[in-house]
């Protein structure tokens, strides 16, 4: 702060705390909804505290789920969804931490080919190419599987550019070192780059666990079995159920637990989250 | 670009880059080299038999009234939610960036609807705008506003401009706080000693050194409105009233998936490639001559 200006000082405050106000707000009305009686949100204006049904809907929620929307339990899905989430987080860790490898501590023939190869990957999302993509998958017999709402996902564009970034700060004295004392290229990576990028890998993990978690259309297509439904693909079919209307309380109670993990990590783990986030856009 | 110091090793590398190499071919390139292909044929709706018709495809694309109306909502979609989405980050990183007691726990407040799926953003701000029990079309009526997104195309828009924005101020905000603290101190000060006042400040001298994140920020922006607000559209209004908020994105799968017309969803997908293309290239152009400065 440059000078003391009281009139602003309030009006600084003032906007900070609107903004927060107009970010928390639609969540604090879900998490009210949710512990409701269907007949509490039935007619305007809906009350905007705790009613006295949360443990009752969540339980339902949690073991049973949604008859109209397929009945399957939300645990099971939020287990589909973590399982995702993992997966891709980690197969995109490894993937492209071993391609930056090889490209940076290699002599590769052909290096800038692969490089950018790698690099239009960047350009293409699911969302353009998803007809192909999806006829893909089916010829592999990866429909309603793991593999399906995984495999297709951890090719990474960013990641690799990520760890090759990194890769380049460090001092090449490090590798000569390694080789007077006789380590190969796979004792290296173990022993000495792997530990050094441990800062880049759990704020890539982050970044990528949100965007594993928060998928939505592979698995709107991948998956016509229920039991492989997952938490935020799931509640379109609560929203969207055909002749009912919607069962608000329940759809409110899904959209909050869909939202806890990811906001958890992020809120938890916010240094590496923002470190994540700046530099896997540079 | 590559290390003084390597390793030599004839198939060692070649195995490190081959899982990446195989995805990306069988889950990239092939795809997309399909696309384009399909996009020159007519398929029968049993995929028994094709035609090849040229650019067929793409002109009764472009002369469908549907889908440039389609172009028109997407870039009105597009540059709303950037608008709004950087018009508010920048207004709370500039008052952050000013606080210097609480500053954390601003940020931490202000960060975590970045976590939050589009998909699950859209469905809650459609309940709360919900016309017959919403709490925010409750509000609405009080001021003397009809909402009614179920029939109203423009308001069912506003909507998911909304949602959209709602959810990526955060991420704006964060790199407009990163922006405003790299902004040397001294230049403020001095300006200030030459008597400018706060708001002349932000004009002359933070908005022009902010102009490099915040053309990085709108390139982002409108990448996200395009193709990620997907979810928050399927969950939502799924496209309509009477395709009010059908985007490109959203347009792709219901042509494909819906109305299995192939060849049609294949052009389509193949015009939006060369937009993500095009939009890449520019934000990279910018990149380099961010790094040369």
């Amino acid at each position: 702060m440059v000078e003391n200006r009281p009139i602003l000082n309030f009006i600084t405050h003032a906007a900070l705390i609107l903004g927060v106000l107009f970010l928390c707000f639609p969540v604090w009305m879900a998490l009210t909804a949710s512990t409701h009686a269907p007949e509490a949100l039935s007619k305007s204006p809906i009350p905007m505290w705790f009613g006295n049904q949360g443990w009752e809907n969540y339980t339902q929620l949690l073991s049973a789920g949604l008859p109209a929307a397929g009945g399957v339990p939300l645990g099971r899905m939020m287990l589909n969804s973590l399982v995702m989430a993992l997966g891709i987080t980690l197969g995109k860790i490894a993937v492209s931490i071993l391609s930056a490898y090889a490209i940076v501590y290699f002599r590769l023939p052909f290096r800038m080919g692969f490089f950018w190869m790698i690099f239009v990957t960047l350009m293409l999302p699911v969302e353009v190419r998803i007809l192909p993509t999806f006829d893909v998958v089916t010829k592999l017999g990866m429909l309603n599987t793991y593999a399906g709402l995984i495999v297709p996902l951890i090719a990474s564009a960013t990641a690799t550019f990520l760890f090759r970034q990194f890769f380049l700060t460090i001092p090449d004295e490090l590798v000569e070192a390694a080789r007077i004392d006789r380590a190969g290229p796979i004792r290296f990576f173990l022993d000495i780059l792997l530990p050094m990028s441990r800062t880049n890998i759990a704020a890539l993990f982050i970044i990528l666990f949100i965007y594993g978690w928060n998928q939505y259309l592979w698995p709107l297509l991948v998956t016509t079995d229920e039991g492989l439904y997952t938490v935020v693909m799931g509640i379109q079919r609560m929203v969207n159920s055909g002749e009912s209307l919607p069962v608000w309380h329940y759809v409110m109670g899904t959209a909050v637990l869909g939202m806890i993990p990811p906001v958890v990590v992020v809120v938890a783990m916010q240094k590496f989250f923002v470190k994540g986030l700046v530099e896997s856009e540079k | 670009m590559q290390k003084r110091v390597i390793f030599r090793s004839k198939s060692l590398p070649y195995l490190l880059v081959l899982p990446q190499i195989v995805i990306t071919l069988l889950f990239f390139f092939w795809p997309s080299y399909q696309a384009l292909e399909s996009s020159f044929f007519i398929e029968d709706a049993f995929g028994f038999s094709r035609e090849w018709v040229g650019l067929r495809n793409y002109a009764e694309l472009f002369a469908d009234p549907g889908y440039l109306r389609s172009f028109r909502t997407t870039l009105v979609f597009g540059l709303s939610v950037a608008a709004l989405a950087l018009g508010m980050s920048l207004g709370l990183a500039v008052a952050a960036n000013r606080v210097l007691r609480a500053a954390q726990i601003y940020r931490t407040l202000l960060i975590w609807p970045y976590a939050v799926a589009p998909a699950l953003a859209g469905v809650i701000w459609y309940f709360l705008m919900n016309p017959s029990m919403g709490i925010v079309a409750y509000w609405l009526d009080g001021l003397g506003v009809e909402w009614n997104h179920y029939v109203n195309g423009d308001q069912a828009l506003l909507l998911v401009v909304i949602a959209a924005a709602w959810k990526q101020v955060s991420y704006n905000f964060l790199f407009f706080l990163a922006g405003l603290q790299s902004i040397p101190k001294s230049l403020i000060e001095a300006a200030a000693i030459d008597r400018a006042g706060p708001i002349r400040r932000f004009w002359t001298i933070t908005l022009p050194l902010l102009s490099p994140t915040t053309f990085f920020l709108l390139v982002v922006n409108l990448v996200y409105a395009f193709f990620d607000t997907f979810a928050l559209i399927h969950a939502t209004t799924e496209g309509g009233p009477a395709d009010a908020t059908s985007v490109l994105v959203f347009r792709v799968y219901n042509t494909g998936f819906i109305g299995q017309d192939y060849g049609s969803s294949a052009a389509q997908s193949v015009v939006l490639m060369t937009l993500v293309i095009g939009m890449t290239f520019v934000q990279f152009r910018y990149v380099e001559r961010k790094v040369t400065y």
